[in-house]
């Protein structure tokens, strides 16, 4: 390495545009921060030998440059600014409506959208966010933010500890706030320096000069800050592993006991119940607002659970070995938390079809007698019935959430949200059977009329009312099969996360906001003191705030014959 | 507690005139010299004494609605967007008392009277939380935003009059038609905010039948429908038939009744910009430049940078940081990219640049003052587009 020593003794790193202790200017290097075009020195890392401006040669230096460079980081970040826009524009894949064509983003897009959604889903817009390529920005951004803080910290540290309290004159001369005053006598001088100190100056002197120095620290708060978003970059990768990161979502029935998925089996929760408050449309405060809604608002959500352990979750079967944890309320802004999980409430459904009972009647039975039940349990179902008095009922079909579009019927979920039936009928002693179709009581319902939507915070059987009639399919049939009641379940939906990252985010937040307030709202001021035999020159600098420095040197150099400082800012 | 709601409203109504009236008075000062010597004459203390009285009776509006809703009044958009104009005087009235300056004020206190305005358009009963709501993270993420938010406004206010101040409007330039291209942008504000109160005040209302996602739904329009929505009808008797329907690629619950509004704005904003022409027979923006003699650029510009360095890290603090954490509590998720958290992000990274720019590539003057100037507009497009036209958790509407 070539090293450059200065006339004041000590020796520079290549590279260097303002020695390290004296800040006289060396004069090879004086492009470099572009002094050399002007009458100021560019303060802006003292002249410090930054290893991107010094070399150029091989692909590494010229990596290195490219990333330490503001510009491109600008780039970048406006890059990811406009990316980030774009993907706001139409719904993202996990936002897409529940009540929407098809869930299913090739479809959704395209029907819902036109060209454009089409479009937007072919360039994967709709999971930009976990795309390779803004994830590659991001990580680009990473990358400028380490290389550039390393280039200017390491130098600029270098520089500021080195630095000499005697300043060569051309250094003095070449800050943008500068005065000469003739014949100062020395008891000016020592007010000037007291004066400094009341301001919590530190003075550091040298052969009669001295420099007059404070706020260094706040030097360091781009860095601090950096580091701090490299941390929150570090801990957003370490999310995506399945250790620091779990999330899984149960849903469980009032009274159910389930395991809670993602616990590797360690814990189970029984939902004792499930809770849905209402707002009164009759309060005082708030009857407007609601009426002008036209539906109910829901106050709470909450489960009331019981927490088990497994003692020993290795064992199949290990339910028998159930110890009791706790009783939680679960609800919306109140999430539980045990053993490094958390379990949040997040959906219900309060209109489940749990059971159904169904009558036999003759076709033409005027009076209505029933020839006899069966019921259905629509989380146990059986391939076939057979009842006391002979008959048997085979299932042929089931539509958990039936629905009937233009391709034909289909079940929207597998969620028991609107079950339909195909029965194999067989009459006693007969092997002949007829084709009973049973079911679809929402589709019936809201044929009658009735707004089925509002089910949601209601019981179901007061909104539809009467029972769907069955379909003979081919007007042949002897029997028919009607429902004759319903019952109905609430669940409880809950998430399970376990996030081992949040204080690593946290730590990252905490130290980017001590960053940008010590960088932001200390600013490091230097008053430079340089005597000559004649009298002596007066320089200052700071990184931020001209306006509170001018107003330091004001009050230090009152009632002295040391002349104020003048600003000889250029215009760029 | 129908007085507390009472008095809250007079006392909204009485800080919007103050403001008001505080604008003239820091109007009068504009001839003041004394604006260069950093102390202000009578008149302009008159001015920010009545700020401040404004901010209190505006406080004093807050306060009785919390009271009267038993929850902080930052929950739907009428009461958020009040509050945001709070934030902004209360920005004002702390950098005022750094840098002493009049004009400021001439600027700053009928943007925050727009904002109220604008406010007032929205439903203002109380409504009641839904339960993802109900969580003191909701006061503390909301009014932290709304201050950050207010200070960044103050940095627009800033950027706004260095540019009347310093654009040469001798001739037709990129600069100059920018420029008039933001005044206008408020002309059209100021239109939506005068139409909509004319047709409030008469009540006036049209309801629609069409169909979304297969149900029919209303619409009721509260201006004289020019565009119905795709496939309505309207079923309201004796008011105004509509010119044509809205195109239905413009999607989701009530797309017609805002394309609507925003076809009123452009009329009643551009006329009444037409009008001011007519009468100043030059650009706005020239109009207003020789008001602005006494002003200095380089404080302006100082207050420009100084609320970015203060707003950027209560922005931040609120935007994304207490924002992570209530969504950490309610919902086990601290980022979901919904389309407001993601404006958010866009907001800060905008910021971002511009300390960037500013601090490592001496952007100072004209291009801070742009920056600011689009740093507002961002903040405008997540508080209005996307609360109105990008539904997503947040849509108060
Ligand atoms: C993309 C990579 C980035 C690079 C290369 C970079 C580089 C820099 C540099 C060199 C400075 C010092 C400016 C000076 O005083 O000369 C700085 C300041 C700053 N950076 Fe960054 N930055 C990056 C990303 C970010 C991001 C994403 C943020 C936050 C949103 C951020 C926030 C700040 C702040 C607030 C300051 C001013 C601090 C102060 O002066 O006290 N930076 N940055």
């Amino acid at each position: 390495m070539k090293h450059i020593k200065c006339e004041c003794g000590h020796v520079n790193p290549e590279g260097t545009v303002l020695c390290e202790a004296c800040g006289k200017p060396i004069e090879v290097n004086q492009h470099i921060d572009g002094n050399d075009k002007k009458k100021l020195l560019n303060m802006r890392y003292e002249g410090s030998a930054r290893r991107s401006t010094t070399y150029n040669k091989t692909i590494i230096d010229k990596i290195w440059n490219f990333f330490s460079s503001v510009k491109v980081a600008v780039w970048l970040i406006i890059l990811a600014l406009i990316a980030s826009g774009i993907g706001t524009i139409l719904p993202l894949e996990q936002y897409i409506p529940a009540d929407a064509v098809s869930r299913d983003p090739a479809i959704f897009y395209p029907e819902t959208y036109g060209l454009f959604g089409q479009i937007y889903f072919q360039l994967g817009f709709h999971k930009l966010y976990s795309s390779w390529w803004y994830l590659i920005l991001i990580s680009l951004i990473g990358v400028s933010l380490v290389i550039c803080s390393i280039d200017r910290f390491v130098p600029l540290y270098r520089a500021l500890k080195r630095q000499k309290a005697k300043r060569h004159q051309s250094f003095l001369n070449r800050q943008r706030f500068y005065s000469e005053s003739e014949l100062v006598s020395q008891e000016d001088i020592d007010a000037v320096k007291a004066q400094l100190k009341k301001q919590r100056y530190r003075i550091m002197e040298e052969e009669g000069h001295f420099v007059a120095e404070k706020g260094r620290f706040s030097r360091w708060g781009p860095y601090v800050n950096h580091i701090g978003l490299i941390i929150i970059l570090i801990a957003a990768l370490l999310r995506t592993t399945s250790f620091f990161y779990i999330d899984d979502y149960v849903w469980v029935r009032e009274g159910e006991l389930t395991v809670v998925p993602g616990t590797e089996s360690e814990f189970y929760i029984e939902n004792n119940e499930f809770i849905l408050d209402t707002y009164d449309t009759e309060d005082e405060r708030f009857k407007d607002a609601i009426a002008k809604q036209g539906q109910i608002i829901p106050s709470n959500f909450q489960t009331n659970a019981t927490i088990y352990t497994a003692e020993n979750s290795d064992v199949i079967g290990a339910e028998e070995n159930l110890e009791e944890l706790g009783e939680y309320q679960i609800s919306m802004n109140k999430p539980a938390k045990f053993g490094g999980y958390t379990l949040y409430q997040q959906g219900y459904q309060l209109n489940e079809f749990s059971t159904m009972t169904f009558k036999i009647y003759e076709m033409n039975d005027s009076e209505a007698e029933s020839l006899g039940e069966f019921t259905i349990d629509l989380f146990n179902l059986q391939t076939e019935y057979v009842l006391d008095n002979g008959f048997k009922v085979e299932v042929v079909e089931y539509y958990p959430d039936y629905s009937l579009t233009e391709n034909g019927v289909r079940s929207k979920t597998n969620e028991s949200n609107n079950p339909a039936f195909v029965f194999n009928l067989f009459p006693p002693n007969s092997e002949a059977s007829e084709i009973s179709f049973v079911g679809d009581v929402i589709g019936s319902a809201e044929d009658l009329g009735i707004d089925t939507s509002v089910v949601d915070l209601q019981p179901m059987a007061n909104v539809i009312g009467a029972f769907a009639p069955s379909i003979d399919a081919t007007g042949e049939n002897e029997y028919r099969v009607l429902i004759d009641s319903i019952e109905f379940d609430r669940k409880s939906g809950l998430s399970i996360k376990r996030d081992y990252t949040l204080p690593l985010f946290g730590l990252g937040a905490i130290i980017f906001m001590i960053g940008v307030i010590q960088g932001m709202y200390w600013q490091h001021r230097r008053i430079w003191l340089h005597s000559k035999s004649n009298g002596i020159l007066l320089a200052a600098h700071t990184n931020k705030n001209w306006f509170g420095l001018k107003k330091d040197i004001e009050k230090a150099i009152e009632g002295t014959s040391v002349r104020m400082v003048e600003d000889q800012k250029e215009d760029d | 507690m129908e007085s507390l709601l009472n008095t809250s409203s007079t006392m909204l109504f009485t800080a919007f005139i103050l403001y008001l009236v505080a604008t003239f008075f820091f109007g009068f000062t504009i001839k003041d010299k004394t604006n260069e010597h950093r102390k202000s004459g009578f008149i302009g203390k008159l001015a920010i004494t009545l700020t401040i009285i404004g901010f209190f009776a505006q406080l004093i509006y807050f306060i009785t609605r919390w009271m009267a809703s038993g929850h902080a009044p930052v929950s739907n958009m009428f009461e958020f967007v009040t509050f945001l104009g709070m934030c902004l005087v209360l920005a004002f009235i702390i950098i005022y008392f750094i840098y002493r300056i009049n004009i400021l004020g001439l600027f700053a206190l009928p943007i925050a009277m727009i904002f109220i305005a604008y406010a007032s358009v929205f439903p203002t009963e109380i409504a009641p939380l839904v339960p993802s709501l109900k969580s003191h993270w909701l006061y503390i993420h909301v009014t932290t935003v709304a201050l950050g938010s207010g200070i960044l406004f103050i940095s627009f206010v800033a950027g706004l009059i260095y540019l009347i101040h310093e654009v040469d409007q001798h001739e037709r330039t990129l600069r100059t038609v920018s420029l008039e291209v933001i005044l206008y942008i408020i002309f059209l504000l100021l239109g939506f905010i005068i139409i909509s109160t004319i047709y409030s005040s008469m009540n006036y209302n049209a309801s629609f039948e069409y169909e979304l996602n297969g149900k029919p739904v209303v619409a009721n329009y509260t201006l004289p429908a020019i565009a119905a929505p795709n496939d309505g009808t309207l079923v309201t008797e004796g008011v105004m038939e509509p010119w044509f329907e809205t195109p239905s690629w413009m999607q989701g619950a009530d797309a017609g009744r805002k394309f609507n509004s925003v076809i009123w704005s452009f009329f009643t904003g551009t006329l009444l910009y037409l009008l001011t022409r007519l009468v100043l027979r030059k650009r706005v923006g020239a109009a207003i430049q020789p008001l602005l003699k006494h002003v200095k650029p380089d404080l302006v510009d100082e207050i420009n940078y100084r609320s970015v360095a203060i707003g950027f890290p209560v922005f931040t603090l609120g935007g994304l940081i207490f924002a992570a954490i209530w969504a950490q509590e309610a919902w086990g998720r601290f980022w979901g990219w919904d389309p407001k958290e993601v404006w958010a992000l866009i907001t800060w990274f905008f910021y971002a640049a511009y300390l960037h720019l500013r601090l490592s590539r001496g952007w100072h003057g004209e291009k801070s003052a742009w920056l600011a100037v689009i740093g507002f507009g961002i903040i405008l497009f997540n508080l209005i587009v996307v609360n109105l036209v990008l539904a997503g958790l947040h849509s108060y509407a």
